[in-house]
């Protein structure tokens, strides 16, 4: 059952994160991979809130293995988050990979803080 | 041969064949992705239903999963981009479906903020950095040792 809702949740998040990308980076000229960067805030943010609803109301371990381990676990990514920091060292454009290390853990970090908040308040 | 891959494994607006696919819904890749983050999925629910996290230790789990994807997209990338490049659903499968299913950027973020307000803010601090330092490295292994690899097979081939 449990293994069924990662699938269910994965099988959402996955699409969701390739399409995201797809419009986000279509929008923008700049190397900072922001497409990557979304996806990964916004999941923060969601796994921020259930977590913290979890604990404060008692979430029901369902939702935790649908809505937390299958879909925010494939909507947000670190296999790509490394491959395109590397690339961009690769690329010598080292002040983006640096921005691009430092941005998405302080986004992430913020964004899991205020989903927190969020969740602990509803 | 460096500057041929692409930055993003997802999408990458400098090959004109992905910029002419923005605008439409491409209907066997999303399908492709799914299937694959599915498969991912279900790895990393394995693995962390067989080694738990507790409360305030290092989250090995988590931290295995996401250095070995980056080791192995780092590896796709270059076997995708010599071998694969015309064909459109491996990346999107194994890439973007597999090992963006299987790793995770929301468990590590939220392991570092339970970690930090659990008391174990040095713990938190040493998995934050670590995480990144060994799964960048990581890549740069998977991708210098196929090139590597690779470069060899065709040197014996021509």
């Amino acid at each position: 059952m449990s293994a069924l809702l990662v699938v269910l949740g994965a099988v959402l998040g996955a699409p969701l994160r390739y399409l995201t990308d797809r419009a986000v980076q279509s929008r923008h000229g700049t190397p900072f991979p922001w497409g990557t960067f979304t996806v990964n805030v916004v999941g923060s943010f969601t796994l921020g809130l259930l977590f913290a609803a979890g604990t404060a109301h008692g979430l029901s371990p369902r939702v935790m293995t649908f809505a937390g381990t299958g879909f925010c676990g494939a909507l947000t990514t670190f296999s790509t988050f490394g491959y395109e920091t590397v690339r961009l060292i690769e690329q010598r454009a080292r002040f983006w990979a640096v921005a691009n290390v430092v941005a998405s853990v302080a986004a992430g970090l913020g964004a899991a803080f205020c989903g927190a908040l969020v969740g602990q308040a509803i | 041969m460096a500057d041929q891959q692409p930055t993003d494994p997802d999408v990458d607006l400098g090959v004109p064949a992905q910029r002419r696919e923005v605008g439409r819904t491409p209907w066997p890749v999303l399908g492709a992705i799914a299937l694959g983050g599915a498969l991912g999925a279900l790895g990393r629910y394995g693995i962390g239903y067989a080694f738990p996290a507790s409360a305030t230790g290092f989250p090995w789990a988590t931290f295995v999963i996401n250095v070995s994807g980056c080791l192995l997209i780092g590896v796709l990338m270059v076997l995708n981009d010599r071998f694969w490049s015309g064909r459109r659903l491996v990346r999107p499968f194994l890439g973007t479906g597999v090992l963006g299913g299987y790793t995770t950027f929301s468990t590590y973020v939220v392991d570092i903020q339970r970690l930090a307000q659990g008391g174990a803010a040095a713990t938190a601090l040493a998995y934050l950095a670590v995480s990144v330092l060994v799964g960048l490295a990581a890549v740069a292994v998977g991708v210098g040792l196929t090139r590597l690899a690779v470069g060899r097979l065709g040197g014996a081939a021509s």
